[in-house]
């Protein structure tokens, strides 16, 4: 699947499928830091992400 | 060697549901153990907003409320859900010439107000006063958060004043309050911490203050923007890096990865039981408050004739304008770091 991380913008290449949880623990991200967003629409934790599946892993923090 | 059997429960199996429709869910949030749908998810956010104005009194019905508005997601995040619920606010941006950060929010904030007929006043730090806050920063040698806040805090104050609302409101989350609440237990800052209170009334010429978003995460925030259509700016302001805030609402989030409930817990327990002890403190460190002779605004400033406000707004526009990565490249601990004073 195609991820698109932000701060600073950038994209990887995950092989496979993954549930959230276990997708952001593999990138070393916390999970009350970011949101998954597939679609324009968000996935929950236990949500299973598709290997073509492109989405957006935005953190939460941003602003001044 | 013997391979495992892949088992795959069925799809339906598969869906996270709502606990309160059971219909698909789009967000799990730990510390209710639950997951919601967008309906339901929105339910609580209105429900949570609501709760904090009731029970801190924030404002009424007919009240004309200012919201503080950035472009990021907290302040259009918290304007969209006044208008939901039925308040009459406006919005008010204050352009900070943070270079091209700068103007990305405005563009947010504009299209937000255009999109759904709401007033939005624009002011230009650089346009309107003769400075940014990269100039800002170098002529108080201090980091660009502070002066941005204190002008920030100035110019809110000032519009609200002139423009006869009741109260302005900024959006400040739970992660926000938490963050600081937990820099000033950190230096026992005793008449910081007793100021920390979600609703500052109004006094000697400064407005009402109310924070409707404490009782909801940074994370929840950002998720009502999502749910909601609501672009914002994403990306963290230029100036922010080093911030100790940023560093203080990681390790908080790191302890509520572990222990979901913690963030509220530290925070909405400050107020309900630390807070009014505190109460004393807070009354006893009001300053004599004189009028600054240049623009009015009360200041507290002990010996000065003019506001914090418009001596940096002297001494700044002085100075050549100084590029945004000049301020960016200086190594935060250089200069000296603002307190964490209440916001």
């Amino acid at each position: 699947m195609k991820v698109l991380l932000r701060n600073p913008r950038r994209e990887i290449e995950i092989v496979g499928r993954r549930r959230v949880h276990a997708l952001l623990a593999e990138l070393g991200l916390a999970r009350e830091g970011h949101l998954v967003i597939r679609n324009g629409t968000l996935v929950p934790g236990d949500g299973e992400l598709d290997a073509d599946d492109e989405i957006e892993i935005r953190p939460v923090v941003s602003g001044g | 060697m013997t391979k495992s059997k892949s088992v795959r429960s069925s799809p339906e199996a598969d869906v996270v549901k709502c606990r309160t429709c059971r219909e698909p869910a789009i967000i799990d949030l730990p510390r209710h153990n639950a997951n919601f749908c967008a309906e339901h998810f929105q339910e609580l956010c209105r429900r949570q907003v609501r709760k904090a104005i009731d029970d801190f009194e924030m404002f009424a019905p007919d009240d004309r409320i200012l919201v503080a508005v950035s472009g990021g997601k907290d302040s259009l995040a918290a304007w969209d859900l006044l208008v939901e619920l039925g308040y009459r606010a406006d919005g008010l941006y204050i352009g900070l010439g943070i270079g091209e950060y700068s103007h990305e929010s405005e563009g947010f904030a504009r299209s937000f107000a255009e999109q759904r007929g709401l007033d939005l006043r624009v002011i230009s730090l650089p346009g309107d006063h003769g400075f940014d806050v990269p100039t800002a920063a170098r002529a108080t040698g201090r980091v660009p958060c502070s002066a941005c806040g204190m002008s920030k805090r100035h110019l809110f104050d000032q519009a609200a004043r002139d423009d006869g609302y009741d109260v302005v409101v900024t959006g400040h989350n739970l992660d926000d309050e938490a963050a600081v609440l937990f820099g000033n237990s950190l230096r026992w800052d005793v008449e910081y911490l007793a100021r920390q209170l979600p609703v500052l009334p109004a006094r000697d010429g400064f407005p009402k203050k109310a924070k409707p978003l404490v009782r909801l995460s940074e994370r929840e925030m950002a998720a009502w923007c999502v749910v909601r259509g609501i672009d914002y700016i994403v990306d963290e302001c230029p100036m922010a890096a080093g911030n100790k805030h940023l560093g203080y609402k990681e390790a908080l989030n790191s302890i509520e990865e572990k222990s979901p409930g913690t963030k509220a817990s530290y925070y909405l327990g400050f107020l309900e039981r630390m807070a009014p002890l505190l109460a004393g403190v807070h009354q006893s460190a009001v300053a004599a408050l004189s009028r600054c002779i240049s623009c009015g605004s009360p200041t507290g400033s002990q010996g000065e004739e003019r506001c914090a406000f418009c001596r940096l707004a002297d001494r700044a526009s002085k100075l050549d304008p100084v590029p945004v990565e000049m301020v960016m490249k200086k190594s935060p601990s250089r200069r000296r770091a603002s307190k964490g004073a209440p916001r």
